[in-house]
């Protein structure tokens, strides 16, 4: 009789914590797919996007739906699968689409050389803000579209710099 | 990519892509892939992996060697006839593979595991040096 107590009291906490296990399932599955899909936070450091972007680390808010309808443009700040290290995250400005023609400086720390390139199809053209210490597309050339993560939409932390990006 | 897969006009080939290659982004020689394609981000291409970063690939079509950059590979697909692979558009970034295709699905007379055929093999390799990994 207690035996048989004990045993229906342990199937319904059993059955409680069953439920709880599933709704965070379902929760976690839902912050993944929000994540990769929609909007996710993330943090970014690294002089190469001086004054824009602090040096020891911001956490911004980038949405992930743009890139896929096309819509990303000059201007933008974009993150990017770096083509150099496909396990990294670059933050760079999208400087010139696909058809457009980029005059950059090479070096500005060592000379004024200046090259003009046409942007291939399907390409973009990615700078940091600071060109002095940034390596983007002055150094590995137009990046495909296809490498385009997520378009950056406002910086969310440290507080005093909260809200969009100033050019 | 005849004959490994869609060997007639008529059929079409269903794939299975494992996408768990992407975590860590280590490919080997042989490896089918579904990568995007660089010239246009909506068309998606399945081509095998001929090199890896380092790598030297010998093309004979243009007399030149060339060396595979860092954090790019080379594909080329099994029909080399008739094939939009690297050998026109160049090294592509490992950055824009989607996955991995471990078996074909459909029609169920072609059904089973895509081998990782090594035929073809670059000029010289990393991997073959003795202790790179």
């Amino acid at each position: 009789m207690n035996l048989f107590g004990n045993a229906v009291r342990w199937r319904s906490i059993a059955k409680e914590a069953l439920d709880r296990t599933a709704i965070v399932a379902k929760f976690l599955c839902l912050l993944h797919v929000a994540n990769t899909y929609i909007c996710t936070p993330t943090l970014v450091y690294g002089p190469s996007m001086l004054p824009t972007l602090n040096l020891t680390g911001d956490v911004l808010l980038a949405e992930r739906v743009s890139h896929r309808l096309g819509k990303v443009g000059p201007g933008d700040v974009v993150l990017v699968r770096s083509p150099v290290d496909p396990r990294k995250s670059l933050t760079k400005r999208v400087v010139a689409m696909a058809g457009d023609k980029v005059t950059f400086v090479v070096d500005p720390r060592n000379s004024d050389r200046v090259r003009t390139i046409v942007v291939p199809r399907g390409h973009v053209w990615i700078q940091g803000d600071n060109i002095y210490a940034s390596s983007d597309s002055r150094q590995f050339g137009p990046v495909p579209y296809g490498l385009i993560e997520g378009k950056i939409l406002c910086r969310v932390w440290p507080l005093d710099g909260f809200g969009s990006l100033n050019h | 990519m005849s004959p490994a897969f869609n060997p007639g006009s008529d059929t079409s080939d269903y794939v299975l892509v494992e996408k768990f290659c992407l975590d860590k982004y280590r490919f080997s020689h042989g490896d089918v892939v579904v990568f995007s394609s660089p010239s246009n981000h909506k068309e998606k291409h399945i081509k095998r992996i001929i090199g890896l970063p380092g790598d030297w690939i010998g093309t004979p079509n243009l007399d030149d060697v060339l060396k595979v950059p860092e954090g790019h590979f080379w594909v080329e697909g099994d029909n080399s006839v008739s094939s939009l692979d690297s050998r026109s558009f160049g090294p592509i970034p490992l950055g824009l593979i989607r996955g991995r295709v471990t078996h074909i699905v459909w029609p169920p007379q072609r059904m089973g595991r895509v081998e990782k055929e090594t035929n073809q093999r670059p000029l010289s390799s990393l991997q073959d040096r003795p202790g790179f990994y």
